[in-house]
């Protein structure tokens, strides 16, 4: 009995020990942004429908705000695009489009197809802007709040469900929204 | 038998000029540059595809990142710089390497403290099994008197 003990209880404390570890570990598919909690990073880009046009991060300063990814080779923001507009549409929050690497003709041309919920669009030709937000695949779409800090990055396409459960919560009070 | 070795012989040159005839077509005139961008686009994870570097992968994304890490040498950044700027971006995972830090120090330490107690372990089972031996009078010694 007494040989046994130690391998015994060192083989139920490993055992609680992974399978804390296993339940605990964060979903497979998705990386945990490393932006979440901090600054969004800057950006200053053209304007995919007004070439006078620049999109700066400094002009959402004090507001919050939706930054889609999206390009017009990624199917996946096909599928969301029915529920940005939804989104767009209800005011709750403006959405601001990043284009990332695509070309300008297609991507206008979609918006004439589908519609356009962004309040602007800005077009991330080299994809710079996109690596400084940590963007690996399109659609992903940020939330930042009024203090320009990331509240919540989804990586994938919005749907209804998302959005009611992880983005409306996170929104505050429309009054104190400033929409 | 032959024919495998001039397989071997094949794949080893192969190898040699991997940069030359793989996905990325860069090169740095500076030869301590290039190798040094070789080194850190082969540790560095396409977040899109995920089990290849950056170095191996054909999709747009890690292209842009080896412009980055490029551009980024040719400045005059060191290796930790470039591996900085990427983890701000994309967190750890985008290395293949993990650093040591904090959450995963056990993983590092764990193996050779558990060879230690192993070896521990080891030490004191002998030691008792030689100390039984030399005290059982059922024992021959040496002399091979009992």
């Amino acid at each position: 009995m007494n040989r046994f003990a130690l391998p015994l209880a060192l083989f139920a404390l490993l055992a609680v020990v992974l399978a804390i570890s296993i339940r605990h570990s964060p979903d497979k598919g998705t990386i945990v942004s490393p932006l979440l909690g901090r600054a969004a990073p800057g950006f200053a880009l053209p304007s995919l429908t007004d070439a006078q046009h620049v999109v700066r991060s400094q002009d959402l300063k004090g507001r919050w705000y939706l930054l889609n990814v999206w390009g017009t080779w990624c199917a996946e923001c096909r599928a969301e695009h029915s529920m940005l507009v939804e989104v767009g549409h209800s005011g709750v929050i403006p959405i601001i489009g990043l284009d990332w690497k695509d070309e300008d003709d297609h991507a206008l041309e979609w918006l004439a197809q589908l519609g356009n919920p962004y309040q602007a669009i800005g077009v991330d030709h080299d994809g710079r802007t996109a690596i400084d937000w940590g963007v690996y695949g399109a659609p992903e779409t940020f939330l930042v709040n009024a203090q320009g800090i990331v509240v919540y990055k989804l990586v994938g396409p919005l749907t209804r469900e998302s959005w009611t459960q992880d983005f409306l919560p996170r929104l505050p009070p429309r009054t104190s929204a400033g929409l | 038998m032959c024919r495998s070795w001039l397989l071997m012989a094949l794949m080893i040159a192969m190898w040699s000029v991997r940069s030359a005839y793989g996905i990325d077509a860069t090169s740095i005139a500076d030869p301590a540059l290039e190798a040094r961008y070789l080194e850190l686009t082969h540790e560095l994870r396409c977040m899109q595809c995920q089990n290849e570097s950056i170095a191996d992968s054909p999709v747009g994304l890690a292209s842009d990142l080896r412009r980055e890490v490029r551009n980024m040498l040719l400045a005059g950044k060191t290796d930790d710089e470039v591996r900085d700027y990427m983890v701000s971006r994309y967190g750890e995972f985008i290395l293949f390497r993990p650093r040591f830090s904090a959450r995963n120090a056990w993983l590092w330490l764990a193996p050779p403290l558990f060879l230690l107690i192993g070896l521990g372990v080891a030490v004191r089972v002998v030691r008792q099994r030689a100390a039984l031996a030399a005290t059982d009078p059922d024992v021959p010694d040496d002399d091979g008197r009992s």
